[in-house]
């Protein structure tokens, strides 16, 4: 049996249906963007976790030119470390039936015996190459899936100059490739880039590393410094052509599935708590209207003789329900929504994660957070409905007192109309609650600027790096320097317009204690296909002697122009060389150093060489180009501009659609429920005032401009504070988002952007204000006028 | 039937000629109004007498244009507001008529002579708003809010506010019915004052028969149908009324 309370209670929600229900939406919004966002960062950082340890992921990384295996005891006996794994790894051409370009691949080296010890390989189907079979590999699942390869399947791959044929016998997965991007790339791409895993008896005669390694990884004891290990092994690796250890911290797979991990957790906290705060104001607003509303029913519930405690939770039993029905929406659409962004990330991200299930912990944490904010939300007028004693309950409330308002005594506004005064007494009233509803709107304009700037520096970026920064169609990597006049023999290729070279060169920058390394680049004076630019699109020269170095570099080692740094040459005679800073550029990627190209081989003193060609190439001749080109056993690798610009396009593009699409569906959640619960108050409030005007001859648009004026002041003053937070908050995302020595995107908001946040809640403003102006429009005059306030 | 009025003769502002209010309550029809013929003759003070429930306060909204009846027309001048739209109906309460209510529904946020403000902006030739409150002897408190006002000043700001449009025609529903005797007169002075100093035609409800002393005519109302209509030999002056 219903009590009769609760049927007072079923009643009062259904008249409020309305705003019961945007305010659901909106705490079912804030639960979900916290289940999803924390589901996401548990699976994602569990994930990790438990693949890292499981398959033995390594400390600290290195690559050199050649060392003999003796060499790695050596670095086994440095402080720190635990245990070495000396390998194999070799960049090699897999020209692809199918493919313009060959696709790339990078061999490692399986052990003779057992698993590898480090860097374990994780095979999903078939089984390791035998040690004496030469052709068998295992192959980046992924990859095997664009290609449709499976175990038995050939792949053509170019090693060391020769074509071979490769068996596949298994498809695997591995730590050191949760995100795969080969070396120098700038996006993943499955249908061209492959790690593979051989025998080390047949690399080591396919590439003459007999008895020698080229790729070194550790596994460091616990508490060991990072820092001292990587200086002494680079001391050990010196001689053998080490291009410099490094930590997890810029292992490239690693760093760029941590950096979106800290992504999440910044904003794991951040969001909900935005939701659940709108929500809580949002419940104060309508609840202290009710109860004002139902002060002589509270004191003749009392008077009869219900206890303080009954009447308490009856407006919190309302208040529950409320939140109930904003869980379980929230619940769904949340586990509905974790789900789809980790399906989203394991596009991305290689690596077995624990799925399906609904973080039970993390959605109880979500509800419980709703009730608390809830709660805090209505605690006063919760209060004040239990506290008031039945007889105070029974006389009206004290007549509000008014007070002229401040902007009414500016100069030039003393003749303002008295519905445009009534408009300004009302918000002076309660300015409070102008400010949360503005910072409400605020809120929401900011969010859908968090889910659209990305896309506004993704344009321009692209625009600089493939438009003006890289003007050639194809660009050729040599396995090891080519005199200059081999551009000559290029240029004669067919199909070929137009042909530049230049050098880079693997170094280490220092000064003093301070250094990074790097590369460093010769440029022709004349080059035509490779310019630079700063990040605010500026072109940039490169001065005649000296050296150009990215301005985050130079910052990181204190230098300024005219300053001398000293260059760790890591080929050749690997001496050092002292070249004066003449200039910086503050360029989007890398702690990169530029040169002219004459004076980079001075520093090297050797012959003019390359190792990257560009080339301008006719369209109609591109494919016999191709081939040619993948016949040249010096040509380490060819890339298509065209064919990374469309990768890169279509895999942020669809990201970037999804992430904007729900981040403006929250926001408007959030505009209209501010909108239409303060319009709806408001309405309760004024409904005899404006009844009056009505009386007065007041028309409906002149009664709905004093109605709506104030949901309009609160909107306009939200909207440009909302610009500025939106503005924040994507650069404290952006400065998340990556890593300032690999990458700076440029801060970049559309007016596109701002107009479409801006234009977004003001449509939801204007589609909650009709809502409202409808129960206007039906106001009934007499009525109103025949009781008593 | 009621003695037709000999004052027939003169022109009637405003009339009810047929009309008929019926509501729905529930399952059962309520008729508020039978068939009432009740001209309005300018510049006269009419009090429409009654006990609650006799269909009086139906009458003046339907007059003043805030409800329109079941049947039978109602002219202004010449023209039928019955059968006009919510726009006209609209125009007409804003460019003709003036209210006065029992609960006075002053605009809390806004003072004394704000109120009366809010009026003056949109009509065409409106008093000023200090003179309206002067009318009424609230120069003094002109600066107050209403919840700074007593019932009865709060009452006489209304009437200010009415009769600050110069409506041809005033309505007040039971203006003394939420205040005590004393200042029920005061309010009733300032009524008769606008009457007879701008000659604004004025109808008064109230189911005090003694205010009826104070009128040109008395039409009386019984269970919605009109039960006398009689012109006053000699008008009492509403400081000489008692109850």
């Amino acid at each position: 049996m219903v009590n009769v309370l609760d049927r007072k209670l079923f009643r009062d929600l259904m008249r409020l249906k309305g705003q019961a229900l945007t305010i659901a939406l909106v705490v079912a919004v804030g639960v979900a963007n916290y289940i999803t966002l924390r589901s996401a960062w548990r699976a994602l950082g569990d994930s990790r976790a438990a693949y890292y340890e499981q398959y033995r992921f390594a400390d600290v990384f290195a690559r050199l030119k050649r060392a003999p295996d003796s060499v790695a005891d050596r670095v086994q006996d440095v402080r720190g470390v635990s245990s070495v794994y000396p390998r194999v790894v070799e960049e090699v051409l897999l020209p692809m039936v199918g493919l313009l370009t060959p696709a790339h691949g990078q061999i490692i080296s399986l052990p003779a015996q057992g698993r590898p010890p480090m860097n374990d390989v994780l095979v999903k189907s078939g089984r390791f190459p035998e040690s004496g079979r030469g052709n068998e590999v295992l192959i980046y699942e992924p990859f095997a899936k664009e290609h449709d390869l499976r175990p038995g399947s050939t792949v053509p791959a170019v090693l060391n100059g020769k074509l071979h044929e490769l068996i596949v016998v298994g498809l695997a997965l591995s730590p050191e490739y949760v995100f795969a991007i080969e070396p120098g790339g700038m996006a993943s791409d499955d249908e061209r880039f492959a790690p593979m895993w051989m025998s080390k008896s047949a690399m080591a005669a396919a590439f003459r590393m007999e008895g020698a390694f080229n790729d070194i990884v550790l596994r460091l004891e616990p508490g060991a410094d990072e820092k001292a290990v990587l200086i002494a092994v680079d001391r050990i690796l010196e001689p053998y052509g080490g291009l410099g250890a490094y930590g997890r911290d810029l292992q490239v797979s690693s760093s760029i599935l941590d950096g979106e991990i800290a992504q999440i957790e910044a904003m794991v906290l951040f969001l909900p708590a935005v939701f659940l705060a709108v929500a809580a104001f949002l419940l104060n607003v309508v609840f202290s209207r009710m109860v004002t509303l139902q002060r002589g029913q509270i004191a003749v519930i009392k008077a009869i003789g219900y206890r303080n405690s009954t009447v308490g939770l009856h407006y919190l039993k309302m208040v529950c329900i409320i939140v109930v029905l904003g869980s379980v929406l929230g619940v769904g659409f949340g586990a509905w929504l974790a789900d789809a962004m980790l399906d989203l990330y394991a596009g991305f991200f290689r690596l077995p994660m624990a799925r399906g299930r609904l973080d039970l912990p993390v959605a109880i944490n979500a509800v419980i957070a709703s009730f608390v904010a809830a709660v805090l939300g209505i605690g006063f007028a919760l209060h004040n409905a239990v506290t008031l004693p039945p007889a105070e309950a029974m006389r009206p409330p004290s007549p509000t007192r008014y007070r002229a308002s401040p902007i009414e005594r500016m100069p030039g506004l003393r003749r303002i109309r008295q519905s445009t005064m009534m408009v300004f007494r009302e918000i002076w009233r309660r300015p409070l609650r102008t400010v949360l509803s503005s910072a409400g709107i605020a809120f929401a304009l900011g969010i859908i600027i968090l889910g659209r700037f990305g896309k506004d520096a993704h344009g321009p970026i692209l625009d600089l790096q493939f438009g003006r920064q890289q003007r050639e169609d194809i660009s050729v990597n040599f396995t090891d320097e080519v005199e200059d006049r081999g551009l000559g023999y290029l240029a004669h290729l067919p199909g070929v317009d137009q042909v530049d070279g230049y050098r880079t060169t693997p170094v280490r920058f220092r000064s003093g204690p301070r250094w990074r390394d790097s590369i460093l680049v010769g440029l022709p004076p004349d080059s035509h296909l490779r310019r630079l630019f700063t990040r605010e699109f500026q072109p940039a020269r490169i001065p005649h002697s000296g050296i150009l170095i990215t301005d985050v570099l130079a910052d990181i080692l204190e230098a300024q122009p005219g300053d001398i740094i000293e260059v760790d040459l890591k080929e050749g005679d690997r001496g050092t060389r002292q070249v004066r800073v003449s200039g910086t550029i503050d360029e989007a990627f890398g702690l990169q150093g530029y040169m002219q190209k004459r004076s980079l081989h001075e520093l090297l003193r050797e012959k003019p060489t390359i190792n990257t060609a560009l080339l301008r190439v006719d369209p109609g001749r591109e494919a016999e180009l191709q081939a040619r080109l993948a016949d040249i056993p010096t040509v380490q690798s060819i890339h298509r501009k065209r064919t990374l610009l469309e990768k890169f396009e279509e895999q942020t593009g669809r990201t970037m659609q999804v992430i904007t699409l729900i981040l403006t569906l929250f926001a408007t959640a959030i505009a209209v429920a501010v909108v239409y619960n303060n319009a709806r108050v408001s309405l309760s409030v004024r409904s005899r005032d404006l009844a009056t005007l009505r009386v007065l001859g007041f028309t409906r648009a002149e009664v709905s401009a004093i109605l709506l004026g104030e949901q309009a002041v609160q909107v306009f003053l939200g909207i440009p504070v909302g610009m500025v937070l939106g503005t924040w908050g994507a650069r404290a995302l952006l400065e998340l988002q990556a890593d300032p020595e690999q990458f700076r995107m440029p801060m970049l908001i559309s007016s596109q952007t701002y107009a479409f946040s801006a234009v977004v809640v003001l449509a939801a403003a204007v589609l909650s204000a009709l809502l409202v102006r409808r129960r206007l429009d039906t106001l009934d005059l007499v009525g109103v006028l025949k009781t008593r306030e | 039937m009621p003695e037709p009025n000999p004052q027939s003769e003169r022109s009637a502002i405003l009339a009810a000629h047929d009309v008929t209010k019926v509501y729905r309550m529930g399952d059962v029809d309520v008729h508020a109004l039978r068939g009432v013929n009740v001209p309005l003759y300018e510049g006269e003070l009419m009090v429409l007498l009654g006990p609650s429930g006799s269909g009086k306060s139906t009458l003046l909204n339907i007059l003043g244009a805030l409800d329109v009846p079941s049947s039978g027309r109602v002219l202004y001048r010449d023209e039928d507001i019955a059968a006009a739209g919510e726009r006209e109906l609209t125009e007409f309460r804003r460019d003709h008529v003036g209210f006065v209510f029992q609960f006075y529904n002053l605009v809390p946020s806004l003072t004394a002579r704000e109120n009366v403000a809010l009026v003056t902006e949109i009509t065409e030739r409106p008093l000023d708003p200090s003179e309206a409150l002067e009318l009424v002897g609230l120069t003094d408190r002109m600066h107050h809010f209403p919840a700074q006002l007593s019932g009865g000043e709060q009452q006489r700001v209304a009437i200010a506010r009415a009769v600050a449009k110069q409506p041809e025609i005033l309505l007040c529903d039971e203006p003394t019915g939420a205040l005590d005797f004393k200042t029920g007169i005061r309010v009733l002075e300032v009524i008769d004052e606008v009457n007879r100093s701008l000659g604004t035609t004025t109808a008064v409800i109230t189911h005090h028969a003694p205010i009826a002393s104070m009128a040109d005519r008395v039409v009386s109302l019984s269970d919605g149908m009109v039960a006398s209509d009689r012109s006053n030999e000699k008008k009492v002056s509403p400081a000489d009324l008692t109850w």
